[in-house]
C-alpha cells in the first residue's frame, strides 16, 4: 500500500478550489496555503471549516492494531478479512464519512460477506428517507434556492450555527439571476423553539411548541387549502404566526423549505417530513415550493446515493440471502445489535461504540469489530483490528457529495503517512474475495 | 488475445448485407478479424450451427443512470420488492430489479438480452460526475449519455441574443466538460418555464418567461450547433406537449422547424396524438400522418417509446410532465431541478390493457413500427423505464413478427382502440433482419457508433447467438451466448466473465474564445467553482473511448 496526496515540500503551496466537508455545505472555494506539509491557512473558510482543515494531523498513532498491538497493515488486513469472511451474520456500518469511492468498495465487502449494510445514523435520518418512500419530493439543487428563492424557511434549524456558510452561498444573501438584491430579494423565516442566537435575523419567526413539529406542519398545510382551523384543535405555534408564514407562502414564486433535526423525537420524525412534503406537492398547483433536508457533514449524501445505485436501497440493507432486502428497524445498525445478532462488525469512520444504545454498545465489545477512522475513537480503542486512515478531502482524492447531491472532486493538499479509507478497504476486499 | 471463430451460424449482420448468411466469423483481440490464411487454426471455436447470430444490441434511448434513476431506485422499494432477487455468484455482484434496476443488475439483465451497448439519453451535465460513477458500477454494457441543453439558462440567453457562435461552443465546451455523447432536448423551454413559476410552455412560438426565445429558436440553434460541431449523433428530441391529446400538431411543426436540419426525435410514440387537448376521450392515434412525413424525409429519425402493459415507472427531464403524470396517476412524486440546466419528474405508473389511454398508446407505438418504411431510421426502444422496462423487449419482437399474436392482444385491450387506430388493418410483419436492424444495426448508425451494431471486419466483437425458435419471445428472452468485446459474458443466461464496458463521449473542440464568458456566467450562477465542474478521463468506465466527430461534414 502506498500513502496518499501531493509530494511534500518546505515551500508554500496555493491550493485553490478545494471542497470543505466539515457541515454538508461542500464549500469548494477553499484557498489553502500548504507550508511543509501542513495547511497553515483555509482561505474562504468557515470557522469550522477552518478548524475542520487546520486539525493537526493523527501523529505517533500506529497505522494498524491488532487486539491493541501495532502490526504491519498487511497482517491487519489479514486478521480483518479473516474475521469478517468467518463470520456469520456480520455488520457493515458508518460509510457516511468517507468519500464514494471507498462507500463503493465497502458495500462491495458487504455483498461479499452477506452482510448488514447500515448507514442511516442517527436514526431519523433513515425515517425521513422512508417518508421519501411514501409521498415522493420536491427537490432542487441549491444553486436553484440561490437564483430563484424570493422564501426561504428554516424548520427547526438554525444555519448560522450549523451550516456557517449556507446563507451567504446559497440561501439568504446569495445573489443570483433572479435575486440580484440578495437578502432583500427574498423573505426569510425560522420555525423553531427559541428565536436564533446567529443573526439569522428572520422577517418571520413562528415560535414551534416543543415536539409539535407534525401540528404546526398540518396546521399550515390546512390554511394554505383554506380551511378554518376549529376552536380547540392543536395547531402546534400561534395561529396568527402560522397565518403570516401561510400568506407568506401564498405571496411567493419560489419557496423552499430547509427542514431541520426539528423538535420532534426520533420515533415521530417522518411524519414531519411526510407532513412538509405533502405541503410542498399541495403548492405546487400555484407555484414552485420544494423541501431539503438540511442534512450534516462529511458525505452522508454519497452514502445515500452509492448504497442506493448499487443495492436499490439507500440504507438498512441485509444482503445475508445473496441479495439485497430491505427493512429499516429489523436491518438497523443498532437494533441488529441490540438484538443481540451481529457476530462480526466492519465499522467504517463512524464510532457506534460511544453513540449507541446501552444494549447496543454491550454486544459490539463482545463481537470481532474492524474499525476504521481518521482518529483514535472508542469504537477503535475497543475493536480486534484498528487502522488509522489519511484524512480524506485534505489528503485523499474522491468524491463528495454535498447535501444537495451535487457531487464533488476533493482536492487534497497534504501528504499523508497513513492509507486512505479507499486502500484500506480494497485490501479487506481482496481478503474477503469481493469484487471490485 | 486469441484468435476465436464463430463456426457455421446463420449470420443477420444487416450493415454487411448479410440476411441469414451461413458463415464462420472471427475475432481477435475484441475485434472483428478477416478469417485466417491456410495453415492457422483458432485457439477457440464456437459452434453456432443451427442458430442465428447477431451483432450485440445497441439501446439508444433508456434511462439506467444518474440522479434521476437513482432518486428513482430510492423512492421505490415496493418495486424491488416484487421482483424476482438479483443474487450475487462468485463472479457477480447481487442487486434489485424491477423497472429501476440497480446498476450491477442493468449491466446482467441487459447482457442477458444480448444487449451490449446502452446510451442514457437525459443527464443534467451537473450530475455527468455522479453519471459517470454509475457506469463504473454498470458492468459489461458500453454506456454514453446525452445532456440536457434544451432549458440550459447560457445556451438559451446566447440564443436569445441572436449569438448562435456563442452556444455553439458552448455546447462544444459543456460536451467535453461532462465527457457526453450528445445534446438532448427536452420540451424546449418549458422546464424553464415551469421552474419560473409557470405551468409550461406548449406552442413553438410561446417566448421562455425573462428571454426572448421560444422552442422553435432552441430546437434550431441546437440542432445546427450539433451539425456545426460535428457530432456522431445528431441532437435527440423530446417534443414539446408529450402525452397530449392533440399534440401530433406540435410535433410535424418541431419537425418542420427543423428545416432539413439532421435530428432523432425520441419516444414518438408519446408525441403522436391527435385529438382536443382538453378532451381526454377525442384521444386517437396520428400515425398514419405522422410516418408519412417520416418517410419522406430521411435527414429525422425515430426511436419509438413503445408502451407494454404492467407496471413501471416514468421518468423525465421534463419537469412539468413529471407533475401532470402525478395529478393524472395520483401516485407518489419526485420532482428534482438543477441550477441553470434541468428539470426532472417522477411517478410510478402501471399500464393496463382495459385502459383506453393505455391501450391506444401500445398500439400506437406498434403502428410506428409497421408504417415508417425504413427500419434504419426506426430505433427499438420502451423509453426503458418509461413505456416499460427494457426487459420487456422480447415481448416487442414478438409483437412486431406475429400479427396474429398481436391480434390476439388487439381483441383483448380496451375495444375503442380498434376505431381510434388502424393497428387491425396493419398486417406486416418483421423479418429476423429487420430486428437486427432496429435493435442494433439501425441505432448504431444513427448513433454514430462505427464498431457497434455490426460484424464486419474492425467492428468490436459485440455478438448475441440466439436459437432459432419459432416462439420469438423465447428465443430473444435467452440468447444462447451473448460475446462483448470477444469475451464471452453470457452462456445460455448465465453471466459468465464480469468485463466493465466503455465510457464513449466526444471531443468536438470549440472556440475556446468563448472561455472568459462562460466563466464569468458560471461563477455568478452556479453553486461549484468553474474549476470543480468538468470531469475527467479518471471518471470514465474502463478509462473511455471517443467517438470522432466530423466538422467536415458541417452541411449534408
Amino acid at each position: 500500500m502506498t500513502t496518499s496526496g501531493p509530494r511534500a515540500s518546505s515551500s508554500l503551496n496555493l491550493i485553490s478550489d478545494a471542497v470543505c466537508a466539515r457541515c454538508g455545505c461542500a464549500c469548494d472555494d477553499i484557498e489553502l496555503l500548504v507550508e511543509a506539509n501542513r495547511v497553515r491557512e483555509a482561505r474562504n473558510a468557515c470557522p469550522m471549516g477552518a478548524e475542520w482543515f487546520l486539525a493537526s494531523p493523527e501523529a505517533g498513532l500506529p497505522k494498524a492494531l491488532i487486539g491493541g498491538r501495532e502490526a504491519s497493515l498487511d497482517a491487519a488486513v489479514a486478521e480483518a478479512g479473516r474475521i469478517l469472511s468467518e463470520a456469520r451474520f456480520p455488520l457493515v456500518h458508518g460509510l457516511a464519512n468517507a468519500t464514494c469511492e471507498a462507500q463503493r468498495v465497502a458495500v462491495s465487502i458487504a455483498d461479499r460477506i452477506g452482510a448488514c449494510l447500515d448507514t442511516a445514523m442517527p436514526l431519523h435520518r433513515g425515517l425521513s428517507g422512508m417518508a421519501f418512500q411514501g409521498v415522493g419530493e420536491i427537490h432542487c439543487s441549491l444553486g436553484e434556492v440561490k437564483n430563484r428563492a424570493d422564501l426561504v424557511i428554516f424548520w427547526g434549524c438554525d444555519p448560522g450555527r450549523t451550516h456557517p456558510r449556507h446563507g451567504e452561498r446559497y440561501s439568504i444573501g446569495a445573489k443570483g439571476l433572479f435575486t440580484p438584491l440578495g437578502r432583500q430579494s427574498r423573505r426569510i423565516a425560522h420555525v423553531d423553539l427559541l428565536p436564533d442566537s446567529s443573526g439569522l435575523n428572520p422577517d418571520l419567526f413562528v415560535p414551534l411548541e416543543q415536539g409539535k413539529d407534525f401540528e404546526a406542519l398540518w396546521t399550515l398545510r390546512a390554511l394554505l387549502r383554506g380551511h378554518e382551523i376549529p376552536a380547540g384543535a392543536c395547531p402546534g405555534a400561534p395561529l396568527e404566526a402560522l397565518r403570516a408564514l401561510s400568506d407568506a407562502m401564498k405571496g411567493s414564486r419560489f419557496g423552499v423549505l430547509f427542514l431541520g433535526t426539528g423538535t420532534s423525537s426520533a420515533a415521530d420524525s417522518h411524519m414531519v417530513v411526510d407532513a412538509a412534503l405533502a405541503m410542498a406537492l399541495d403548492l405546487n398547483r400555484h407555484s414552485r415550493f420544494y423541501v431539503s433536508p438540511m442534512r450534516g457533514g462529511g458525505n452522508p449524501a454519497g452514502a445515500d446515493n452509492v448504497v442506493t445505485w448499487q443495492t436499490g436501497y439507500p440504507f438498512g440493507v441485509h444482503l445475508g440471502r445473496g441479495y439485497p432486502r430491505f427493512n429499516p428497524g429489523e436491518f438497523s445498525t443498532e437494533e441488529v445489535l441490540s438484538r443481540g445478532e451481529a457476530d462480526a462488525a466492519l465499522v467504517v469512520a463512524a464510532d457506534p461504540a460511544s453513540e449507541l444504545n446501552p444494549a447496543a454498545r454491550k454486544h459490539l465489545a463482545e463481537i470481532g469489530v474492524v474499525a476504521l477512522d481518521y482518529g483514535e475513537t472508542e469504537t477503535t480503542r475497543s475493536a480486534r483490528v484498528s487502522f488509522m486512515l489519511a484524512p480524506y478531502g485534505l489528503a485523499t482524492p474522491g468524491t463528495i457529495y454535498r447535501m444537495d447531491d451535487v457531487s464533488l472532486p476533493a482536492r487534497p493538499a497534504v501528504r499523508s503517512a497513513y492509507p486512505s479509507a479507499e486502500e484500506v478497504l480494497r485490501g479487506i476486499a481482496r481478503a474477503v474475495g469481493a469484487l471490485p | 488475445m486469441t484468435l476465436t471463430r464463430i463456426r457455421g451460424g446463420t449470420v443477420h449482420d444487416p450493415a454487411n448485407n448479410r440476411d441469414g448468411v451461413v458463415m464462420d466469423l472471427w475475432f481477435r483481440d475484441g475485434v472483428m478479424v478477416e478469417g485466417p490464411g491456410p495453415g492457422e487454426l483458432p485457439s477457440r471455436t464456437h459452434d453456432a450451427s443451427g442458430l442465428v447470430v447477431m451483432p450485440g444490441g445497441v439501446d439508444m434511448h433508456c434511462h439506467i443512470a444518474g440522479p434521476k434513476v437513482n432518486l428513482a431506485r430510492k423512492m421505490r422499494p415496493e418495486d424491488h420488492r416484487e421482483a424476482a432477487p438479483v443474487r450475487r455468484t462468485p463472479i457477480t455482484r447481487s442487486g434489485t430489479a424491477g423497472s429501476v434496476p440497480s446498476t450491477f443488475a442493468t449491466g446482467y439483465l441487459y447482457a442477458g438480452l444480448g444487449y451490449t451497448t446502452a446510451v442514457d439519453a437525459a443527464i443534467p451535465p451537473l450530475a455527468a460526475r455522479h453519471t459517470h460513477e454509475e457506469f463504473h458500477d454498470t458492468p459489461i454494457l458500453d454506456k454514453a449519455f446525452l445532456i440536457l441543453m434544451g432549458n440550459n439558462y447560457y445556451a438559451l440567453k446566447a440564443i436569445a441574443e441572436g449569438e448562435y457562435e456563442r452556444a455553439r461552443a458552448f455546447a462544444g465546451w459543456l460536451l467535453e466538460s461532462s465527457r457526453a455523447y450528445g445534446i438532448k432536448v427536452v420540451n424546449p423551454g418549458g422546464v424553464e418555464a415551469w421552474k419560473s413559476g409557470w405551468n409550461n410552455i406548449h406552442s413553438l412560438d410561446e417566448e421562455v418567461p425573462h428571454l426572448p426565445v421560444t422552442p422553435r429558436m432552441i430546437l434550431r440553434g441546437l440542432a445546427q450547433a450539433s451539425m456545426d460541431l460535428g457530432l456522431p449523433h445528431p441532437v435527440h428530441i423530446h417534443c414539446n406537449n408529450l402525452g397530449l391529446p392533440g399534440n401530433a400538431a406540435t410535433t410535424i411543426g418541431t419537425m418542420e422547424a427543423l428545416e432539413g436540419r439532421r435530428a432523432h426525435l425520441a419516444h414518438i410514440q408519446f408525441h403522436s396524438y391527435g385529438g382536443e387537448v382538453s378532451d381526454q376521450a377525442s384521444f386517437r392515434s396520428d400515425v398514419p400522418r405522422l410516418a408519412d412525413w417520416i418517410n419522406s424525409h430521411p435527414e429525422v429519425s425515430v426511436d419509438v417509446g413503445q408502451v407494454l402493459f404492467g407496471s413501471t415507472t416514468s421518468m423525465t427531464g421534463d419537469g412539468p410532465l413529471g407533475y401532470f403524470l402525478h395529478q393524472v396517476t395520483g401516485r407518489k412524486w419526485t420532482s428534482a431541478d438543477t441550477e441553470m440546466e434541468a428539470g426532472c419528474g417522477i411517478v410510478p405508473i402501471v399500464y393496463k390493457e382495459k385502459s383506453f389511454v393505455h391501450a391506444l398508446q401500445w398500439a400506437i407505438g406498434l403502428e410506428w413500427y409497421l408504417l415508417v418504411k425504413d427500419p434504419w431510421r426506426v430505433g427499438m426502444s420502451t423509453d426503458h423505464p418509461n413505456g416499460a422496462s427494457f426487459v420487456a423487449y422480447p415481448e416487442l419482437v414478438a409483437l412486431l413478427m406475429d400479427r396474429g399474436y398481436r391480434r390476439d392482444v388487439l381483441n383483448r385491450v380496451h375495444p375503442r382502440v380498434r376505431e381510434r387506430s388502424i393497428l387491425q388493418d396493419l398486417d406486416r410483419e418483421y423479418t429476423l433482419q429487420e430486428i437486427a436492424i432496429i435493435s442494433r444495426a439501425g441505432p448504431a448508425r444513427l448513433l454514430g457508433l462505427s464498431t457497434k451494431g455490426h460484424l464486419g471486419v474492425g467492428a468490436d466483437a459485440d455478438i448475441t447467438i440466439y436459437n432459432s425458435d419459432r416462439d420469438r419471445r423465447r428465443m430473444f428472452e435467452l440468447p444462447r451466448m451473448v460475446f462483448k468485446a470477444g469475451e464471452l459474458v453470457v452462456d445460455r443466461g448465465e453471466i459468465r466473465a464480469e468485463s466493465r464496458g466503455l465510457t464513449w463521449h466526444v471531443c468536438p473542440g470549440y472556440d475556446d474564445g468563448v472561455l472568459p464568458d462562460i466563466r464569468r456566467w458560471f461563477e455568478s450562477y452556479y453553486t461549484i467553482r468553474f474549476r470543480n465542474y468538468p470531469v475527467d478521463d479518471s471518471c470514465l468506465s474502463g478509462g473511455g473511448a471517443v467517438s470522432p466527430c466530423d466538422r467536415g461534414k458541417r452541411n449534408p
